[in-house]
């Protein structure tokens, strides 16, 4: 296989120039569909039968769910592909995702834990779920603390990928948690598309919020990879030479 | 090839046993520690007999992480500084053959007394012989994987500024599918339950990180050496 475009696009000096045009299209398409997919949710779906309006909180906390284990997806592959084919962008795009996946997983549990309130009674429960999604929190942690510990950006990157890599056992322990322990957090109404046990009315926006949530994801990692990129490449000329051009601006 | 890689892999068994048996703090010291926080985690807990019978396998899994954990970082940690591990690096024997050789000594010299240790205690506190015989086993299968696991972080951080408080960070996280198993195993016993789908699954995380942790743990010695 010819892998020539995949360097071309990935050299960071070309990935600076695409990735700017990239993170505004990115970031209108995002924000519509935040838009879009919050009116839908919080005024056009109806209440749930059961948990009334305050189910609505769903349409934040299950994407977020979705996005701390996506990103952590990310950051393994974008890792393996710095620690195995030495894509220099490839480092920079799993340690620009490490904070946005921590933020994403507190915001899964914090929402969860908001939510759980009214509907369970209590902000916490030791759940299958929420304890693993709690642990998912600690590996972003750890990886983050790691990267601060070494100093030398490349090895930090590399010994990062390899601690993403051993982390990921962890994330069908969380993804199959509530099908194995039958616990108090609900089971997966969403994935089964043959049968989904929630109406489609509550279904399409809570879809347009997931996408939305990519789509912001990946404009915030992008913006996030252009400063390790700055501060990564900081000797090389083509960095100086931008560095002049914005200041005669 | 293969007699010689035997020989190596033997002698690096024996050296690290024979280190820790003359440099006996490395393995008592976990020992004490391990008793110790069982100790406390009764006083915690009361006299109540029954109410402690049924959590002391959870003390007893909690105290095994803890003293796998901090003595996690004497794992490649003297070896690293006086540039042993360059050695071995450079040495036609496969890396991650000879730091998988050095992860079975320390289980040996770590894991196996603590087990023991804990079946002894568990047997002085009066639990059933079901439970005790789960928690044996449990621990028997079980423990390896921490070993193995932890070498990866531990060759991660070796040599690193505040290395062993970093570790633990990094390494307890990863040991949650271990400890959700193995005490999974422990309850079903407490139940009357059939334990042989927990310790299969233990063997399974066993024999898994057997096989890929040495290669990780050697990467990532290798990625550390990179740095210096």
């Amino acid at each position: 296989m010819n892998f020539n475009w995949l360097h071309r696009y990935a050299s960071p000096m070309n990935f600076y120039s695409w990735s700017l045009v990239a993170t505004r299209w990115l970031g209108t398409v995002s924000a519509i569909l935040f838009a879009v997919g919050l009116t839908g949710g919080l005024v056009y779906a109806p209440p749930d039968y059961q948990q009334g309006e305050s189910f609505r909180i769903i349409y934040v906390h299950v994407p977020s769910a979705w996005m701390s284990l996506f990103i952590y997806m990310v950051m393994v592959s974008a890792g393996t592909l710095g620690l195995v084919w030495h894509v220099k962008l490839g480092d920079m795009i799993a340690r620009a995702s490490a904070p946005l996946g921590a933020w994403f997983t507190f915001l899964a549990l914090a929402t969860g834990s908001l939510w759980g309130k009214p509907m369970w009674g209590t902000y916490w429960v030791w759940d299958a779920r929420l304890t693993s999604e709690l642990i998912l929190l600690f590996l972003y942690l750890g990886y983050i603390a790691l990267q601060g510990a070494i100093e030398d950006r490349r090895i930090a990157a590399r010994a990062g990928a390899i601690l993403a890599l051993v982390g990921t056992v962890n994330i069908p322990i969380i993804h199959y948690s509530v099908e194995w322990w039958n616990t108090l957090h609900q089971g997966p109404t969403i994935t089964k598309f043959d049968s989904p046990s929630i109406d489609t009315s509550m279904l399409i926006p809570l879809l347009l919020m997931g996408l939305a949530y990519i789509f912001y994801f990946c404009t915030i990692v992008l913006i996030r990879t252009r400063c390790e990129i700055l501060e990564f490449e900081r000797n090389k000329t083509w960095v100086k030479q931008r560095a002049l051009e914005m200041e005669s601006v | 090839m293969l007699t010689s890689v035997k020989t190596a892999l033997t002698a690096v068994i024996m050296r690290d046993l024979r280190r820790s048996v003359r440099r006996s703090q490395d393995f008592v010291q976990p020992l004490l520690f391990f008793v110790i926080v069982i100790a406390l985690f009764g006083l915690a807990v009361g006299p109540d007999k029954e109410v402690f019978q049924e959590i002391a396998p959870a003390g007893v899994w909690i105290a095994i992480l803890l003293a796998t954990t901090i003595n996690l970082d004497r794992m490649f940690l003297s070896d690293y500084q006086d540039g042993t591990i360059e050695l071995m690096i450079l040495s036609p024997t496969p890396l991650s053959a000879l730091v998988g050789a050095k992860i079975s000594a320390h289980w040996l010299a770590n894991a196996c007394p603590q087990i023991l240790m804990a079946v002894i205690l568990g047997a002085i506190l009066g639990l059933k012989i079901d439970v005790l015989s789960a928690l044996g086993l449990s621990l028997l299968l079980g423990s390896p994987v921490l070993s193995l696991v932890g070498a990866v972080a531990s060759a991660l951080t070796v040599g690193l500024r505040g290395g062993a408080l970093l570790l633990s960070l990094i390494i307890l996280p990863l040991y949650m599918p271990t400890l959700i198993f193995g005490m999974a195993a422990v309850t079903n016993a407490a139940l009357g339950l059939s334990i042989e789908a927990e310790l299969f699954f233990l063997g399974g995380l066993a024999f898994l990180s057997a096989t890929l942790a040495p290669l990780g743990a050697a990467a990532a010695l290798r990625i550390r050496l990179a740095a210096t």
